[in-house]
């Protein structure tokens, strides 16, 4: 099995995603593909990075052989401070996030529904779940971006009309990246934005499990610079 | 059902010494049913060494509350995470952020025990957990969140509309022991934690009736740490364990020594 035949590689996704974070946004980047977003080149862009643990402006990862043993990301990546960061205790933190100071939120998704529900939490037929900081964060977040594969590894779409699996928060969905391309999604539905490199609409609307609203016009996905 | 006051007291430190000189000695106490505190986030902050006393200590019953249920990548292979004191059979209840594993990749202990019916597992999203306890130790007894609204984690429970917004009723999580790890104590129990060191623990402190931390650095005379500096109060610290040197004491690991 190929690991993702077409379109988009992982960093490519999440560059996209970057370039939508305005100047001075204060951004939560969920465990998974979205931690690639760091890896954006922001240039004059202020962007500071808030980790659930209460790490507040933290920067790339330490070289191996430089970590500090006491600093971690909400991955649990060493990652570094940037000039001017902050520590605050995790009840802190979240006031942050639930007081709606974040302004967007990446998450990875299982399956994301053209009303904006996601589910990331629990995987079917699995005790339990890994929810961390994502309920809370999806419910308050000024904005909930959704970096995911188009298909699972069987094939099955994970866009879709309806969740199957268990849901970590409604309707608040606003942008998501696959390897196929950007989606907006609205009250109106679900609109293929962008078109990844190489991928026909066809190819699209067959491996998605959504009605597809595609305008006259699809662009390719936008690069750096472009 | 507890004893308030301490009994055990530490090396020559006095009748009020927060002192104890092992950390045996300060997890003593602990009756079986307690509900314990166990801080730290993906193994910074993690008391590694109380983990292990619990485990010798041998309370039954407990319930067991933190992030999540393992340590992570910087965690020595052989030591001590909650794994441990569920494998002991000393553990009723969980209450984690995490009480799945994350990878497909990845085993919990917890998994087998939850599918034979042998603890129970309850799920809260991060946020409402740290809340939990802040609002346990600042004598709120519940409070309403927009976290976890619409899912499958509040079904049956109250929710309520305010200003044209949905909230899910939670309620506080009072502790009987918070088990925490930080950089810098004084002998006052003034506690100073170190960069992402400080997530769950001072919430912890300040949720449970008894806090036990163990301490990286030697313990310091009162009045060594300037008042504005100290993160958690002593007021919430009652006892006090300096974390000895390798292979006695369980420090966290540089990635690239851990054999994988």
């Amino acid at each position: 099995m190929s690991e993702r035949a077409k379109g988009l590689n992982r960093q490519q996704m999440c560059d996209r995603l970057a370039m939508e974070f305005e100047d001075g946004w204060i951004v939560n980047l969920g465990i998974g593909i979205p931690t690639l977003c760091s890896n954006f080149d922001f240039g004059d862009k202020q962007i500071i990075f808030h980790s659930e643990n209460g790490v507040i402006g933290y920067g790339p990862l330490a070289p191996p052989g430089k970590e500090d043993l006491h600093l971690v990301n909400a991955g649990g990546q060493h990652v570094t401070l940037r000039p001017g960061a902050a520590i605050v205790h995790h009840a802190d933190s979240f006031a942050m996030i639930r007081g709606g100071r974040i302004d967007v939120t990446v998450l990875g998704a299982y399956e994301v529904a053209e009303n904006g529900d996601f589910a990331n939490w629990r995987m079917a037929g699995q005790p339990g779940g890994g929810i961390g900081g994502a309920m809370d964060l999806a419910a308050c977040a000024k904005h909930v971006f959704i970096a995911m594969e188009h298909q699972t590894r069987d094939g099955k779409p994970r866009l879709v009309e309806r969740c199957a699996l268990p849901p970590t928060a409604r309707g608040v969905v606003n942008l998501v990246v696959t390897n196929l391309g950007l989606f907006e999604i609205t009250k109106q539905g679900t609109t293929l934005r962008e078109i990844a490199p190489g991928v026909t609409v066809d190819e699209v609307t067959a491996t998605t499990g959504c009605n597809l609203i595609i305008p006259r016009e699809v662009p390719t996905v936008r690069r750096t610079g472009g | 059902m507890m004893e308030q006051q301490d009994k055990h007291r530490g090396s020559g430190m006095g009748a009020k010494s927060k002192i104890y000189a092992s950390f045996d000695e300060a997890v003593r106490d602990i009756p079986d049913g307690a509900t314990l505190g166990f801080g730290g986030f993906a193994v910074v902050g993690m008391p590694i060494n109380l983990y292990q006393a619990v485990a010798k200590q041998g309370a039954k019953r407990l319930t067991c509350v933190s992030n999540s249920t393992r340590g992570g990548a910087t965690l020595p292979a052989d030591a001590p995470d909650m794994g441990q004191i569920i494998k002991n059979g000393q553990v009723n209840k969980v209450i984690c952020a995490f009480t799945a594993p994350t990878r497909a990749s990845q085993r919990l202990v917890l998994t087998e025990y939850v599918e034979k019916g042998l603890i129970e597992a309850e799920l809260t999203p991060q946020g409402t957990l740290a809340e939990r306890m802040r609002a346990a130790g600042a004598g709120i007894p519940a409070f309403y969140t927009p976290a976890a609204v619409g899912t499958e984690l509040a079904e049956g429970r109250e929710t309520r509309m305010f200003n044209g917004r949905e909230y899910l009723l939670e309620y506080a999580l009072p502790l009987d022991y918070a088990f925490i790890r930080a950089y810098q104590a004084d002998e006052a129990g003034n506690l100073r934690f170190r960069r992402s060191q400080r997530n769950f623990n001072p919430i912890m402190a300040m949720a449970a009736r008894v806090t036990v931390v163990e301490v990286e650095e030697d313990i310091l005379p009162v009045g060594a740490i300037d008042p504005d500096d100290v993160h958690t109060a002593g007021v919430f610290v009652h006892r006090l364990v300096k974390i000895p040197p390798p292979p006695e004491g369980w420090w966290p690991q540089r990635p690239g020594s851990i054999a994988q």
